[in-house]
């Protein structure tokens, strides 16, 4: 254990503990003991606030990810007035949590470089950080944006409602011409309250929450909940059911790594890639389908296991059909690799130099494309990943280039990882029953999802149910890693530079 | 070039014979319409009702589905002590009209709805619709699933049915999610941007009812809310081939008519 996070409590991924262990700091130790984390390359998994038993006082929340000795650190602070000072400007990492605190509980972050909401939503509170009032309702997106002023520049405004069949965000430019000086990214419009309700849960609708966190990212999410659940109930789920999550984990990202690259080809206007890897993606979706119903994974993951076995008639179909998506997977991506005019569009274009990406806190392929070698599977295992590792893949590079490259590294290696999987599934039931919950405890989970870590905390309260349920989907570290790589590139890269990230709006905005 | 052009010959023609040909086929364990053999019903009983997330079965009355709201998972079948609700392979869920999507004990065997324009509309739309999609605070799997649609082998184009970049150039907007508070005016605009005559077709159980949101202080329970609605497609989210088939109804591509659902075998 580092000297750097001796005043937080220990835990590992996964695994519950009594809250009366979470040691609550004065203030100024807690900002001390996330500074001191982060400068011994900790990451801030977790930053949030919570109501204290105290009433007018709110508890924060840090966890922070030591991946160097699969570690985690908890701990809080407790605080009764209405703001605290703003750690991002030593930590910028913590920047869109502070943001997130002030406006789910009115506590303004004093000092804070760029105070704005993060999702255009009123207080849980009825304390606003911002003072407004509460009419009329607030607008995302209504407010100032940073502005470079002077003759020869020209704003950009794209957004909310898109080109494409996609998400809605609002994007602001700073451009010279063709060059973009900044972008300011807005989001919250797909805001649905759903960390609000989920407290007091789990309810019949907490599952359909968890799957539709982020719809792509199905499997990551209702994974990490169920091990929150069983971690509070005391059960473990069979062998057997962690290796099927484990391999629907693998499918997905091998879904929307493919359809990534697809699209990624197709914004450079290369067609046979962008086509064939848009079917394949779909063909990689029917193999979850196959699984369970669903091309997304709805109803697969289940506390204390999965909702569907495989038998031996199942298990062959996946092989077959995992080996010719494969198969037509590798010549559509060499394909791309190999035409030298598409990769003279992805090479240089919206780098992120690595020590920004870990300034950031980025996770994720983007994060090991810039040379971080940072993956829950391999840095804070759970379920399958404790028995079966998986390489970790690594690009230096952090262009468009990088982050595609990479998608097409971990495309191989959960190609591999599903096979040795499918061949070996041990036996063991599919689905155990799960206990009540613990009550007044605190548990992290973690995951790689496709996008990066995706972190969950619950505290429960005296009853075992939830106190809070804060979700951190990985969009929320990296969007502002998308909005750095457009610094001084032509605003005709946006395109790629978004794909390169495909970041999640609804996983942002909740 | 030659390895654009092998990598053309390895991949194939994979464009679907369908709607011409048999349509592809579904996942043995898809989940389609659920299919709720109620003789069996022990008096009072509502295990199905509690366990569903949203309210899309009747407490006092579990053949009263509504399919607008089911979410077409697994639990209400899982929780039945009886074993009698099945989720059919049907995936014909489309209707014009909201009450049609609520599926009563008298009519679950009979029919889900039609989907057809009128011959004024079909005449106008039926062989060219331009669609823009809104995207409104749901979890981006209707769209992902929307967007397959323009993938090779659905090959959406080929019926004349295309999505849009502006409002202005389109004859409807198709719109996904619950319709957060932070995108009903985007949306409204949207709309308002579109020239008569418009359709507004509704993808997902949150696009019609709020889904799995249903009553969060933050979003307005689907379209209808802000919008009239001409189609409603129901999934969560649908399958590909359900919104296809509701284009297709929708346009007059495809036989429209009372879809005769059978009850599985007690």
């Amino acid at each position: 254990m580092s000297d750097a996070s001796s005043e937080l409590a220990m835990l590992s991924n996964g695994q519950a503990m009594n809250q009366a262990d979470v040691p609550i700091l004065p203030f100024a130790a807690f900002e001390q003991a996330i500074l001191d984390g982060v400068a011994a390359r900790q990451r801030v998994s977790a930053l949030f606030a919570a109501a204290a038993p105290q009433p007018g006082t709110t508890r924060l929340y840090v966890v922070l990810a030591d991946d160097e000795q699969n570690l985690l650190f908890a701990g809080a602070t407790e605080m009764a007035g209405d703001e605290f000072p703003s750690l991002t400007p030593r930590c910028p990492q913590v920047h869109l949590f502070e943001r997130e605190i002030a406006e789910q509980f009115g506590l303004r972050p004093v000092g804070h470089p760029w105070f704005k909401p993060v999702r255009y939503c009123s207080s849980w509170t009825g304390r606003d950080a911002w003072s407004r009032p509460a009419q009329p309702p607030l607008l995302p997106g209504v407010g100032d944006f940073y502005r470079i002023g002077g003759e020869p520049i020209h704003e950009v405004a794209v957004g909310p409602v898109h080109a494409g069949v996609i998400e809605p965000g609002h994007f602001r430019f700073q451009c010279h011409g063709e060059q973009v000086f900044h972008l300011e990214i807005a989001l919250g419009y797909q805001h649905r309250g759903v960390e609000e309700a989920l407290i007091g849960g789990p309810t019949p609708r907490t599952l359909p929450y968890m799957e539709t966190l982020s719809g792509d990212a199905t499997v990551a999410h209702t994974t990490t909940y169920c091990q929150v659940i069983e971690a509070l109930a005391g059960c473990q789920e069979s062998a057997r059911a962690q290796t099927l999550r484990g391999i629907a984990l693998e499918l997905e990202r091998l879904a929307n790594h493919v359809g990534d690259l697809g699209a990624l080809a197709g914004d450079v206007g290369f067609l046979p890639t962008a086509s064939y890897c848009g079917r394949l993606r779909g063909d990689f979706l029917n193999l979850t389908a196959q699984l369970c119903g669903s091309r997304f994974g709805r109803g697969l993951i289940r506390p204390g296991g999965v909702g569907f076995d495989v038998d031996a008639a199942r298990i062959a179909d996946l092989s077959r059909g995992l080996d010719a998506a494969a198969k037509d997977t590798a010549v559509a991506v060499n394909l791309l690799w190999n035409t030298q005019s598409a990769m003279a569009r992805f090479e240089d274009a919206g780098p992120l130099p690595r020590a920004v990406a870990a300034e950031l806190g980025i996770v994720g392929p983007a994060a090991r494309a810039s040379g971080l070698e940072r993956d829950v599977r391999r840095d804070q295992p759970s379920g399958i990943y404790c028995f079966s590792h998986i390489p970790i893949s690594i690009c230096e590079s952090g262009d468009v280039f990088a982050r595609a490259y990479l998608r097409w590294l971990e495309i191989q290696h959960s190609i591999d990882f599903i096979r040795d999987q499918l061949r070996a599934l041990p036996a063991g039931a599919a689905r155990v029953p799960v206990n009540t919950l613990a009550p007044n405890s605190l548990v992290v989970a973690l995951n790689e999802g496709w996008r990066g870590e995706v972190c969950h905390v619950a505290l429960t309260d005296a009853q075992g149910r939830f106190a809070r349920y804060k979700v951190v989907d990985p969009s929320f570290h990296n969007w502002a890693g998308l909005a750095y790589t457009l610094r001084d590139q032509e605003i005709s890269d946006f395109p790629i530079c978004n794909k390169s990230f495909n970041l999640s709006y609804c996983g942002h905005d909740l | 070039m030659i390895k654009v052009i092998l990598a053309r010959l390895q991949q194939k023609h994979r464009t679907m014979a369908y709607p011409a040909g048999a349509p592809p086929a579904l996942p043995d364990r898809f989940r389609g319409a659920p299919m709720i053999a109620t003789a069996t019903c022990p008096a009072g009983c509502h295990a199905c009702a509690d366990a569903c997330p949203t309210g899309a079965l009747a407490l006092n009355d579990p053949a009263h589905l509504d399919l607008g709201k089911c979410l077409f998972c697994p639990e209400c079948a899982n929780a039945c002590p009886q074993h009698a609700i099945t989720h059919s392979g049907n995936y014909q869920l489309a209707a014009r009209r909201r009450q049609d999507l609520i599926v009563a004990r008298d009519r679950q065997a009979v029919e889900v709805a039609g989907a057809a324009l009128s011959d004024r509309l079909k005449k106008l739309l039926g062989r060219s619709l331009q669609l823009r999609q809104v995207s409104a605070g749901g979890c981006a799997a209707c769209e992902a699933d929307t967007n397959v649609l323009n993938t090779v082998g659905w090959d959406l184009s080929r019926f004349g049915i295309q999505f849009v970049a502006s409002p202005r150039h389109a004859d409807g907007l198709l719109v996904t999610g619950p319709v957060s508070k932070n995108m009903a005016l985007a949306l409204q605009k949207t709309y308002d941007a579109v020239s008569d005559p418009r359709l507004v077709i509704a993808v997902g159980a949150c696009a019609i009812s709020g889904g799995p949101y249903i009553d969060h202080a933050q979003v307005s329970n689907g379209v209808a809310a802000i919008l009239p609605v001409d189609l409603y497609i129901p999934g969560c989210p649908p399958h590909p081939l359900t919104i296809l088939d509701g284009l297709l109804r929708l346009t007059g591509r495809l036989a429209d008519g009372p879809h005769h659902h059978t009850l599985p075998a007690p």
